[in-house]
């Protein structure tokens, strides 16, 4: 079964790390995506830029309407994700819980609808 | 490059001191012109908006040393987009020393702009509408807009920006920097929207120079009842933008514009109060103003295409006609808001529309209408609505409800000058 794993942190937090501590979780982080990618659970995964480059867009009544993202460098924003595959819930906790960024923010994991369902769409 | 032009100066070193002098006062006089234009194309050709201000400062540094020995270029606008153009590709070859992805920048930029060394007219006024329409990008936050936009469109320093907003200089300074990153990092294009997005993309134009306008004609906070700078720029912008992108709606905001600015001088009294419409001494409109106005609403109304600002901007001139406030033709104002009200919901505009209904049917007609309005709990926090109410009111001898809709008002408005006409009309009431 699939899992979007989703990393939230807050920018502030990551702007503080000093160069050094920086630089090994970049490399605890490309190591794991590695490590992940060799076991044959990653099926993809990004970095995002900052939030401060995101936008929201909405249609309504066929109207597009654009806004700039809301951005608190004090809030926990999307940082970035993982897709793994995982047997159960659990082998994704435990596979989302050794993401580095865990220690410094929050991962909501969240398990991946095979389909959309006919009848509503959560049930 | 441009060759100098022989005529304007003799042999090269010979200039008189008085030459030196001319030359100096036609470049500056360039940079007013031409400093936004030029600009907006090296934006296009340079990608960034930090590059491009480099390259506007090292051409006109350019035109400073050379034009006085070589003489002024025929064409000065073009002569600077190709100095600039080539110090920026110096300075990107010098960096691509230290960062290999820059050489194929500079390279990228040469063979641009090769073939058509010189940008046309028609290229340079679309650059500028570019920069316009980036600038006004929806995925920019109001401010940054607003900002992002009297910086580099109109050339407002980065302090004057920050007075006329009562911000700090670093506050706005940050805000400008934050709004071109993020014009590089998400990629959002340097480019006019096509005819599918216009429609919605400029409304953001417009609703950023109303935005400007309305903050110099009615300031939301401080002591003045307008800030004629800002007003003069958006007018400013507003007559660039309808000479880019002669749009009905775009007309219709300079139209709006100008008739309320005519107004300016009759609003505040000589001890800096607010004077209503009604009281205003109307020999001290601006005529040509309102002619200039009236003319644009009657070309945005034959249009057929007209929106919101067309429609505010008539019944703007329907005033601006009336010899005197008791000479207003209030039915038409009143049809005017009716159509308003069809193609903007808005409270305000109903709120304006109850006013101009409480004139033709009298007050009674207009109080039940406002009275409507605050009940569906809309407006409550808006002074203008109480002070609306209050009036009607008063003017109805229901002096008790009068007092209460004045104070209600007063402990809504921040804007001094309304504070004390508020005061004014509570004083005014007959004690009870």
């Amino acid at each position: 079964m699939k899992y979007l794993c989703l990393a939230y942190e807050q920018e502030e937090t990551l702007n503080a790390l000093t160069p050094s501590e920086w630089e090994s979780l970049r490399a605890e982080t490309l190591s794991y995506v590695e490590t992940l990618r060799e076991s044959g659970r990653l099926v993809a995964t990004e970095a995002l830029q900052s939030a401060r480059s995101a936008s929201k867009l909405q249609v309504r009544n066929g109207k597009l309407s654009v806004t700039d993202g809301p951005f608190a460098e004090t809030k926990e924003q999307l940082g970035g994700f993982f897709l793994i595959e995982a047997k159960d819930f659990n082998e994704a906790i435990q596979v989302a819980s050794k993401w580095p960024s865990a220690r410094l923010g929050t991962i909501e994991v969240r398990p991946i609808e095979p389909a959309l369902r006919p009848e509503r769409r959560y049930g | 490059m441009n060759g100098p032009s022989a005529a304007q100066v003799g042999p090269a070193g010979s200039m008189s001191e008085q030459g030196a002098e001319r030359v100096r006062a036609i470049v500056e006089a360039t940079y007013r012109a031409e400093s936004r234009r030029v600009l907006a194309t090296f934006i296009r050709l340079l990608g960034d908006f930090d590059l491009a201000e480099e390259a506007l400062h090292d051409a006109f540094a350019a035109a400073v040393d050379q034009w006085p020995r070589h003489g002024v270029p025929n064409s000065p606008r073009a002569w600077l987009v190709s100095a600039g153009r080539f110090k920026a590709i110096d300075a990107i070859r010098r960096r691509a020393r230290f960062d290999a992805s820059l050489s194929e920048i500079a390279h990228q930029i040469e063979t641009a702009s090769e073939g058509g060394a010189e940008p046309d007219d028609k290229a340079v006024q679309d650059d500028h509408l570019r920069l316009i329409f980036t600038c006004c990008h929806p995925a920019l936050s109001p401010e940054a807009q607003v900002a992002l936009t009297l910086r580099e469109v109109c050339g407002l320093t980065t302090e004057a920006i920050a007075r006329a907003f009562l911000a700090s200089p670093s506050t706005l300074a940050q805000r400008i920097v934050r709004a071109k990153a993020k014009i590089r990092d998400a990629g959002i294009p340097y480019a006019v929207p096509g005819a599918a997005d216009l429609p919605e993309r400029l409304e953001s134009v417009l609703r950023v120079i109303y935005l400007v306008f309305n903050e110099g004609y009615s300031p939301s906070s401080g002591q003045a009842v307008t800030r004629h700078d800002l007003s003069a720029e958006a007018i400013r912008l507003g007559t660039l933008l309808i000479e880019l992108l002669p749009e009905p709606e775009a007309v219709g905001l300079l139209a709006l514009m100008l008739l309320n600015e005519s107004r300016r001088l009759a609003r505040t009294s000589a001890s800096g109060d607010l004077v209503l419409l009604d009281e205003q001494d109307r020999s001290l409109w601006n005529r040509k103003q309102i002619a200039k106005g009236i003319s644009l609403v009657e070309r945005a109304l034959a249009s057929r295409r007209f929106g919101p600002y067309t429609l505010q901007a008539a019944i703007s001139a329907v005033h601006a006609e009336a010899a005197s406030g008791a000479a207003t033709d209030w039915p038409q104002i009143a049809g005017l808001y009716d159509v308003l009200a069809r193609v903007m919901r808005s409270p305000v505009v109903e709120l304006n529309r109850a006013v101009a209904i409480a004139m033709r049917d009298g007050p009674e007609a207009g109080l039940a209408l406002i009275d409507a309005i605050l009940a569906r709990g809309e407006l409550t926090d808006y002074s203008f609505a109480h002070a609306a109410r209050a009036d009607l009111c008063r003017r109805l001898g229901r002096h008790a409800q009068a007092r209460l809709a004045y104070q209600q008002a007063l402990t809504l408005t921040r804007q001094e000058p309304e504070r004390r006409f508020l005061k004014r009309r509570l004083g005014e009431l007959p004690v009870q």
